[in-house]
């Protein structure tokens, strides 16, 4: 097994797209970039977004002297091979999320993965799951961590408004509605966390790279 | 003194939608939070200058329609961005000029003549609440105030002197067609030759249905080569995104920060307030920029 395999492609006058394998190697990425960024020796970089296999850095001075400087970089080549994705890459800082699973749709998920809700409920709640991503409203974050056999497909028809601290899986993500908005995504449960509040130091609880479990209440 | 007096002023009339906008909130994609801001930046900052504000102050940013304030207190305004005909309680003022105001008095900033957008500021600049160090408003998120409406109260800052002297700013009119520069990537790979060639050489028409999301195009359809689909992906301003019915559009400040639909080109960060100002209908060409560079890979 090599280290993580980086990918560079042009994005504009100021920005740059760095493409990995997966997940886990765009954690490895993500934590370098910070680690460099950190110790000041990245240059100007406005936004670091991570993506589900990228990680895209915005308002960049040199783009072309990023990118040399990015593919010399050695990363992963100690990593294990145990195909958890919490192995791969360490996870700096968890959250226990309390959750009530009494969502709309976890009967139909229960019955997609052949169990009972119980069942269902404890598979859920055991996964180690890892923010990959934000994407689609402010503080929404895309979780991995479940196993690609409970991938769920979205709802064929999208609700108009899922409540905020609904927690719903697509695919093999699962998410937490930060505010109230519109959703596709099959509810399982719901939490009493405020995982976005603009006027915290820290808005969002749910950032990239952060560990999350779910902890039946 | 009139300055004891709380400064602000009252929307009369809100028009089809006008918002709060500064410079916006970068530095927070990585949580999904666009960045937000004045569309047409160029024109914020000139109608800053000219009443004295600060750059970063916010100012109210006008669409199509315009929009009327009472002042509350004695203030300057000044109006920039798209041509539009104004008037301080009906008497003509002048566009793109510092222009003293009475408490009382009505100003008027009537239909975008020439473009879409038009900016007012106000001396001391707009003081809403901020939401993550910024005032704008964020149409996708809903961050930010909400968009006016008749009756609003707007705070304003101290008072500041206006600039004694301006070197004139003049503001170009939108050119015909519009011409947007623009280089290839991220994902131009993932289109056809033909798609690129029609990027290259197609006319494309202004959508009526672009707002500050997008400046959405009519015209040809751009086709994919790769028809996988594209896992989330950061995003761009100006990035040319390709939804799944083939039809560019050009992410504007409000844009979604991550997206699944891959991104054939990017628009020069000069050219997108010339996008902000693009009319429902206008002509919109590409002028693709010498040949992307081959940044490469390491395995």
């Amino acid at each position: 097994m090599t280290g993580v395999r980086l990918r560079a492609r042009p994005v504009g006058a100021s920005a740059l797209l760095v493409e990995v394998d997966g997940a886990a190697d765009v954690r490895i990425l993500s934590q370098e970039i910070e680690r460099r960024r950190a110790a000041g020796a990245l240059g100007t970089v406005v936004d670091v977004v991570p993506g589900a296999r990228t990680v895209l850095l915005d308002g960049v001075t040199d783009p072309a002297a990023l990118a040399r400087t990015m593919l010399a970089w050695e990363l992963g080549a100690d990593r294990s091979e145990s195909g958890d994705p919490s192995a791969a890459a360490p996870v700096p800082r968890s959250i226990d999320v309390p959750a009530a699973y009494d969502g709309p749709d976890l009967e139909g998920v229960a019955a997609r993965w052949g169990v009972g809700v119980d069942e269902a409920v404890r598979l859920h709640a055991r996964v180690q799951f890892v923010v990959a991503f934000c994407g689609f409203s402010p503080g929404f974050a895309y979780l991995t961590g479940m196993p690609d056999h409970l991938a769920v497909p979205r709802r064929a028809t999208p609700r108009d408004l899922v409540p905020a601290g609904a927690i719903g899986l697509a695919g093999a993500y699962c998410g937490v509605y930060p505010r109230a908005s519109p959703g596709g995504w099959q509810l399982i449960a719901r939490t009493d966390l405020q995982l976005w509040d603009p006027g915290r130091t820290e808005p969002a609880l749910l950032t990239p790279g952060t560990g999350v479990r779910f902890v039946p209440s | 003194m009139s300055e004891a007096r709380p400064r602000f002023v009252e929307v009369v009339r809100a028009g089809p939608l006008t918002t709060v906008q500064d410079i916006g909130r970068a530095g927070y994609a990585h949580l999904a939070v666009p960045r937000s801001g004045a569309l047409d930046r160029p024109a914020l900052d000139l109608a800053n200058r000219l009443v004295g504000n600060h750059l970063g102050d916010a100012a109210l940013e006008a669409t199509l329609g315009g929009v009327g304030v009472r002042a509350g207190c004695d203030c300057t305004v000044a109006v920039t961005g798209s041509r539009a005909l104004i008037s301080v309680d009906g008497h003509p003022a002048g566009w793109g000029l510092a222009t003293p105001v009475r408490r009382g008095q009505l100003v008027e900033v009537g239909p975008a003549l020439s473009g879409v957008r038009s900016y007012l500021a106000v001396d001391g600049g707009l003081a809403v609440q901020a939401t993550l160090g910024s005032r704008s408003t964020d149409v996708l998120s809903s961050l930010g105030p909400p968009p006016l409406r008749d009756g609003d109260v707007l705070p304003l800052g101290p008072p500041r002197r206006a600039a004694a002297a301006l070197d004139f700013d003049p503001w170009p009119e939108p050119s015909d067609p519009l011409v947007l520069r623009a280089r290839l990537g991220p994902r131009d790979d993932w289109f056809t030759a033909a798609a690129l060639a029609v990027l290259r050489s197609s006319t494309f028409t202004a959508s009526s249905l672009s707002n500050r999301v997008a400046l959405r195009l009519d015209g040809a359809r751009l086709e994919r080569a790769v028809e996988a689909e594209l896992p989330s992906e950061g995003m761009v301003l100006g990035a040319v995104q390709v939804p799944a019915d083939g039809r560019p559009l050009v992410f504007l400040a409000d844009h979604p920060t991550t997206g699944g639909y891959p991104v054939i080109a990017v628009v020069e960060a000069d050219d997108l307030p010339a996008c902000a100002q693009a009319r429902p209908g206008a002509a919109v060409r590409f002028h693709v920029l010498a040949d992307r560079p081959g940044y490469g890979a390491r395995s």
